[in-house]
C-alpha cells in the first residue's frame, strides 16, 4: 500500500468541507461514503477469500435496525404474557450494539453458509437477505412494517466548550462518515496485510492447497465473515443516524448489486477498489440526475457493470497500476539489461 | 377436508408453471453452469410480449404466447451469443456478475417501455369458477395448468426421445467427451440458453393473467427458480420439476395454514434448511460446484 498517497487523499478528503462547504456536495458524498464503507466490507468477502455473498444488503439493513431500535427502544412480545422490554439508548451504544449484532449474524451465515461454495453459497446469502427483508416487511410490532422507522436520533459527539452535540450539520456527517470510512479501511488493510489476511488470500487462490498446508479453512472464513458483517453494519448504522428514517427497502437486492458494482468496477481484492468504484458509482447517480430518468441511470449502471466484466474483468485499479507500468516500462528495462549479464543470459 | 383438496388443486396450478421456470433455469445451469440471474427478467419479457400482443395488436391469447416463446428464445439465444460466448464460463463469478448486469439493464428498460403500472392480461376465458363438487377453479388456471404440463412433457419427450436431447444430455454429463464423439458444444450451447429463456418467457406469459404483469415481478421469480433449482438440486431436470410442484405446495399450505404474510418467505426458508442438510439437493446425487 501507498501510505504517501493515502494521506494525501485523506488530507483532500478531510479538507474538502473547507474549501466547498456546499451542503449538498457534502450531502452526496456522505452518502457516497456510506456505500463506500459498506462496498470496503464486501470486499474484504469478494476480493480477499473470494466468496460472493449477494446477501451483504442483510446485514447493512440488520445494522441499520438493529442500531435505530435500540436507540428508540423497543418491547418484544414473548408470549405467555411476556415481554422483553428494551429502553431507549444513547446513540453510540445503540451504534456499537449494531456492530456487534451484525456480527454475531455475520458469524450465523458464515458458519451455516460455508459448507457449501460457489453458487450455492451465492443463493444462500440471497435467500438470507430475502428472508431479513420479509420479516423487516412484516414483524410490523417491531419494525413498524412498510412505514419504516421513523425520528431516528442523530449521532452525537462530545466537542469541549460546547458539550455534546448532535451530529445534524452535512459537515459534521461527512466528516464522521470519513471518519469511520478510514476506519474501515485501515481495519482491511491491517487484516489482509496480516498472517490470517495471507491465510484468506491462500483460500482464494487454492482452497485444496490451503487446507493441505494447515490452514483452518472453516475458521478463516469464518473470521472474514464476521468482520465484513460488522462493517457492513457499521455502515447501515452510519446510514440509520445519517438519513435518520428506515423502511425494509435497506434489504433490496439493488443495494447489494450496487456493492458488488463498486467492488468489481474499482478492483475487487484491492485495498483502493471499492474506494475508487465507490466514488464513481456513489457520484454517478447525482451526476446523471436531471440528466436522465432513473431507469435509463441503472441502465447506464449495468451496461457499464457488463462492459468493465468483458475488458476490464480485474477492475479500474489494476488496469491504472498495468497502464503505469506499461508507460514505465522502457525505462525499468534498460538499466537491468545493462547492469545485469546474469539475468539476461538466464533469460536467453 | 374439501379445503386441503383446494389447496392442492391450487397448488398443482401454480406448480406446473413452477415447474416450467425452474426446468428453464437447470437446463442452463446443468449444461453451461451458469447461474442465469436474467432469468426472471426473461419470465417479465414473456409477460409483458404477451399482453403487448393481446392488448396492442389484438392477437388471441393463444398464438400471443407462442410469439412470447418465440422472442424468449431470440433474446436467449442473443445474450449467449454476445455476452457468453467469448467467456471463459469456467469463472463462475464474473458469468454470474455479468448476468446480474443483463437483469439490471433488461429490468429497466422493461420498466421504461411499460412504466411502473401494473397490466392486467386479458383473457379469452370466463370469471366464472367451474366446480368440481366442493372444489373450485378458474378456467384461466385450468388451461395455465393444461399448457404447462403438456409443455413438460413434450419437453421430457425431447430430452429422452430425439437426437438432440441425446446431444443435450451427452454435453450435460461430460463436455469434452460429448466433443470428442462430434456434438457441437457451442451450438449446443446457444440452443440450450435460447430453450431455457423460451421456458421463462412461457411461465411469465401463462403465469401473467393469474396475477399481473410488472416490472419488478422477475425479482420475485428468479429468486423462486433458485428455490425450486436448489429443492431439486442445481442441474438435475426431474428434480427441478418436483421442486417446482413442492415449493408451491409448501408455499400454498404455508400461507394458508402459517402464515399469508410470510408466503413467499417460506421457500428461503426452506431454501436455506435444504442447503444445510442436503446441499446437493432433495433428488441429486452429491456434487460439489465452485
Amino acid at each position: 500500500m501507498n501510505w504517501t498517497l493515502f494521506f494525501v487523499f485523506v488530507v483532500v478528503l478531510c479538507l474538502l468541507p473547507v474549501v466547498w462547504p456546499d451542503p449538498y456536495v457534502l450531502s452526496v458524498m456522505g452518502s457516497a461514503g456510506i456505500m463506500i464503507i459498506a462496498a470496503i466490507s464486501l470486499n474484504l468477502l469478494l476480493g480477499y477469500t473470494g466468496q460472493l455473498s449477494l446477501g451483504h444488503a442483510a446485514f447493512f439493513g440488520i445494522g441499520a435496525y438493529t442500531s435505530a431500535l435500540m436507540s428508540l427502544g423497543f418491547s418484544i412480545d414473548l408470549g405467555f404474557g411476556l415481554t422483553w422490554q428494551v429502553d431507549a439508548k444513547p446513540v453510540w451504544i445503540a451504534f456499537l450494539t449494531a456492530i456487534v449484532v451484525t456480527g454475531f449474524f455475520g458469524w450465523l451465515v458464515g458458519k451455516l453458509a460455508f459448507k457449501v461454495r460457489g453458487a450455492y453459497f451465492v443463493v444462500i446469502t440471497i435467500s438470507f437477505a430475502q428472508v431479513m427483508r420479509m420479516i423487516s416487511l412484516n414483524w410490523t410490532d417491531l419494525t413498524e412494517g412498510p412505514m419504516g422507522l421513523i425520528s431516528i436520533p442523530a449521532l452525537t459527539l462530545w466537542v469541549p466548550g460546547e458539550g455534546i452535540i448532535s451530529l445534524t450539520s452535512k459537515a459534521a456527517i461527512y466528516w464522521l462518515v470519513l471518519a469511520i470510512g478510514i476506519l474501515a479501511y485501515l481495519l482491511v488493510a491491517m487484516l489482509v496485510n496480516s498472517r490470517q489476511g495471507r491465510a484468506m488470500i491462500a483460500l482464494r487462490e487454492n482452497e485444496t492447497l490451503a487446507t493441505s498446508v494447515g490452514i483452518p479453512v472453516t475458521y478463516y472464513l469464518a473470521l472474514a465473515t464476521i468482520i465484513s458483517a460488522a462493517i457492513a453494519g457499521a455502515a447501515g448504522g452510519l446510514y440509520s443516524h445519517t438519513v435518520r428514517i428506515i423502511d425494509p427497502d435497506v434489504f433490496l437486492f439493488i443495494y447489494t448489486v450496487t456493492m458488488v458494482i463498486m467492488v468489481i468496477a474499482g478492483g475487487k481484492g484491492t485495498l483502493g477498489g471499492p474506494v475508487i468504484g465507490g466514488l464513481i458509482f456513489g457520484l454517478m447517480p447525482e451526476l446523471l440526475r436531471g440528466v436522465v430518468g432513473p431507469e435509463v441511470q441503472w441502465v447506464i449502471y449495468g451496461v457499464t457493470m457488463i462492459a468493465i466484466l468483458l475488458f476490464l474483468p480485474r477492475g479500474l485499479v489494476p488496469a491504472f497500476y498495468d497502464f503505469i507500468a506499461w508507460l514505465r516500462k522502457p525505462g525499468t528495462e534498460q538499466p537491468r539489461k545493462s547492469k545485469s549479464s546474469l539475468v539476461q543470459g538466464a533469460k536467453s | 377436508m374439501d379445503e386441503i383438496f383446494q389447496h392442492i388443486v391450487n397448488a398443482m396450478v401454480l406448480g406446473s408453471t413452477y415447474a416450467l421456470l425452474g426446468i428453464g433455469l437447470t437446463i442452463i445451469f446443468g449444461i453451461m453452469r451458469v447461474v442465469n440471474f436474467a432469468h426472471g427478467e426473461l419470465y417479465t419479457l414473456g409477460a409483458y410480449v404477451a399482453y403487448g400482443m393481446v392488448a396492442l395488436l389484438k392477437l388471441d391469447f393463444f398464438s400471443s404466447i407462442l410469439v412470447a416463446a418465440a422472442v424468449g428464445m431470440l433474446v436467449g439465444a442473443l445474450i449467449e451469443f454476445v455476452f457468453l460466448r467469448r467467456k471463459d464460463l469456467k469463472n463462475i463469478d464474473e458469468v454470474m456478475l455479468i448476468m446480474i448486469g443483463i437483469m439490471i439493464v433488461m429490468q429497466n428498460l422493461e420498466l421504461l417501455a411499460w412504466g411502473g403500472v401494473a397490466k392486467i392480461i386479458p383473457t379469452p376465458f370466463s370469471q366464472e369458477p367451474i366446480s368440481f363438487g366442493s372444489i373450485s377453479i378458474a378456467p384461466t388456471r385450468l388451461f395455465v395448468f393444461g399448457v404447462a404440463a403438456i409443455l413438460l412433457f413434450i419437453f421430457y419427450l425431447g430430452i429422452e426421445r430425439t437426437r438432440f436431447g441425446l446431444a443435450i444430455r451427452a454435453t450435460f454429463q461430460d463436455q469434452d467427451a460429448a466433443r470428442i464423439v462430434g456434438v457441437n458444444v457451442k451450438r449446443i450451447y446457444t440452443l440450450t440458453f435460447a430453450l431455457g429463456s423460451a421456458m421463462a418467457a412461457v411461465a411469465g406469459a401463462l403465469l401473467a393473467p393469474m396475477f399481473v404483469a410488472t416490472p419488478m415481478m422477475g425479482d420475485l421469480a428468479s429468486l423462486k427458480a433458485f428455490a425450486i433449482v436448489i429443492l431439486g438440486g442445481l442441474g438435475n431436470l426431474g428434480g427441478a420439476a418436483l421442486g417446482g410442484f413442492l415449493l408451491a405446495f409448501i408455499e400454498e399450505f404455508g400461507a394458508s395454514y402459517i402464515s399469508s404474510a410470510y408466503r413467499d418467505a417460506f421457500g428461503f426458508l426452506v431454501i436455506i434448511i435444504v442447503m444445510l442438510f442436503r446441499p446437493q439437493g432433495l433428488f441429486s446425487v452429491k456434487e460439489r460446484v465452485g
